[in-house]
């Protein structure tokens, strides 16, 4: 499985999906960073089978909640992921490589829901705390996958 | 989005303006057939990055500037470090003055692939974005992805990864490639070249809207090449200047409805900075293959229809991808990556040009090379005071359009600058406001 966290790291809240990817290789796993940029994303997963992305995304819900989205089979909430600061993001990655058969077998997303994106800010206390789950989560999951 | 409003006033609203990086609002007030209004607003923080480098080391400057844009990190890097060398008397190898102009190129091809074919065509090929214009048009959608790829390429083979590249700094470069390195991206390079010039032919189909404007088109001009790194800054209108005489010349003022600043002439205000602007000013030094591209397709110089920027931007890739496989094909790696810097008090300012327009990085420096002033005036400020004056112009047009296809057509008009807003900020809320 390819993890790839996204994100701004200077930009408060957005820097979830690049904390997470840390964490996780803190804790052993393999994990890339990218900035969010669509083509670039689209690159990062050319020739995998099971991609898992991680990203500050804003639905509503309280600031810290983690989500699971399966990408290959509904469209993307593009609202959610736009507050990635980035004009094609994940969420256009995903659905122009939908478009163009370059979708990996498995892909799914883990958005982690955020309350501030400031240039300047740090993130907030209760991502870092989803951060941690996540990155618990994810490496539980890892884990398994290479047992298999 | 959708009209909404009295009986009197009329106003059309769209949450974001989709295909534009960044967060503002765009305000269009007509009365009757005259424009009342017009207010491009963004809504940027303070400066935060000229507060975060006050008190650092110089030598961290490339770095926490290549943050503020996850688009153009090398103008960034590129701007500081010139104007970090200016003010500690530093002069590099002519092999790093070659390798910078490369990786510049490289962001040129990732930055201008990714705004022709996947922001900027949907507009003049009649899709909402790149993903429906993808269903249509898989072929030059394809095209644009390997384009930006091989960009990608090449400046993660000198910059040490893609997103905020990491080998730039003071005196030249942590690490140069071997020759085999650059050797290997020779081949997708000829493709790009090609594809390139294919880009120029597509572009002449597309119909651009009949739309003029007097510009003062602002760039740097080197003596033999088309700029990069180097040149005097010129304009249309006689401006002939070197980089520590820019802030004699411009003026960056505070607007009301804005809190981001808007750079000036002091002496005409508002210009035009860019592609559209380098072409006009440095058609001749652009290489042959792209000029006899564009007699081919009928672009000229002057050209002053904003819509043709993406012309322009075509046939700068088409530059970038040539200028590469001649630094490739000439490289032999400098003995020493970089040239040693000694801390001493001083002042330096470069300008550099973006794929959007020039970017002017100015530092004062402690003794202990402590940086104690900073100043970055991003292409995106120096353009924003003629967006409004291009949607000023543009509005009388809007008169006898739908809403939808007013807010379009303002749209399409900002993306001609293809603005950079999220320097600062996220995304930009366009209102039109009709009595």
């Amino acid at each position: 499985m390819l993890v790839i966290g996204c994100g701004h790291p200077d930009c408060g809240d957005d820097a979830a999906g690049l904390l997470t990817a840390r964490r996780l290789r803190e804790m052993g796993f393999q994990a890339a960073e990218a900035g969010g940029e669509a083509t670039s994303l689209m690159a990062a997963w050319e020739g995998r089978e099971d991609v898992l992305l991680v990203d500050a995304v804003l639905t509503g819900a309280p600031a810290g909640t983690i989500h699971f989205w399966d990408a290959r089979s509904a469209p993307v909430a593009r609202e959610a992921l736009r507050c990635s600061t980035h004009g094609l993001g994940v969420a256009e990655a995903v659905e122009l490589a939908r478009v163009l058969g370059r979708l990996p077998a498995r892909l799914r997303i883990c958005g982690i829901e955020g309350r501030r994106f400031r240039p300047g800010e740090s993130a907030s206390p209760e991502v870092l705390a989803a951060v941690e789950k996540a990155a618990r989560l994810i490496g539980e999951e890892m884990t398994c996958t290479n047992r298999e | 989005m959708g009209p909404q409003g009295s009986r009197t006033t009329r106003t059309v609203k769209v949450d974001y303006l989709a295909r534009v990086e960044g967060e503002g609002a765009l305000l269009i007030k007509l009365r009757g057939d005259r424009v009342e209004d017009v207010r491009l607003k963004i809504f940027e923080p303070p400066r935060l990055f000229e507060g975060f480098l006050r008190g650092r080391h110089y030598s961290e400057a490339p770095d926490i500037t290549a943050r503020i844009c996850g688009i153009c990190p090398i103008a960034y890097q590129m701007s500081a470090v010139h104007a970090l060398e200016r003010a500690l008397g530093v002069a590099v190898h002519p092999q790093v003055r070659l390798l910078r102009r490369l990786f510049y190129c490289g962001e040129w091809i990732e930055s201008h692939a990714l705004h022709v074919f996947l922001l900027h065509a949907p507009d003049f090929l009649g899709y909402e974005d790149a993903i429906e214009m993808a269903r249509h048009h898989r072929g030059v959608v394809e095209m644009g992805l390997r384009l930006k790829k091989i960009g990608n390429h090449l400046v993660s083979v000198l910059g040490g990864r893609e997103i905020h590249p990491i080998s730039a700094c003071v005196g030249g470069f942590y690490r140069v490639p071997a020759v085999g390195e650059l050797k290997s991206l020779e081949e997708d390079l000829k493709w790009a070249l090609e594809a390139s010039l294919e880009t120029v032919r597509l572009s002449a189909r597309f119909e651009y809207p009949d739309f003029e404007q007097d510009y003062e088109f602002v760039s740097l001009r080197h003596p033999e090449e088309y700029p990069l790194n180097e040149g005097r800054l010129v304009s249309n209108r006689g401006l002939d200047i070197d980089a520590p005489d820019y802030e004699d010349q411009f003026v960056e003022q505070h607007v009301k409805h804005s809190n981001a600043l808007q750079s000036l002439l002091r002496k005409r205000g508002a210009y035009l900075v860019g592609p559209l602007a380098r072409v006009n000013l440095n058609f001749d030094r652009l290489p042959e293959t792209a000029r006899q591209a564009a007699a081919e397709c009928g672009f000229a110089v002057p050209c002053r229809n904003p819509f043709r920027s993406l012309q322009a931007r075509a046939l700068e890739l088409a530059f970038a991808c040539e200028e590469a496989l001649r630094i490739i094909a000439a490289y032999e790696p400098p003995a020493e990556p970089r040239v040693e810097a000694t801390p001493r008090a001083g002042r330096g300012c470069a300008i550099t040009e973006a794929p959007r327009g020039i970017l002017y990085h100015r530092y004062e420096l402690a003794e202990d090379g402590t940086i104690l002033a900073a100043r970055i005036v991003p292409p995106t400020s120096q353009n924003q005071r003629r967006m409004e004056e291009d949607l000023r112009a543009l509005a009388p047009r809007l008169l006898e359009q739908t809403p939808e296809r007013m807010t379009w057509l303002c749209e399409q008009a900002i993306r001609n600058y293809d603005p950079c807003i999220s320097c600062a900020t996220h995304f930009l809320k366009v209102r039109l406001e009709r009595d």
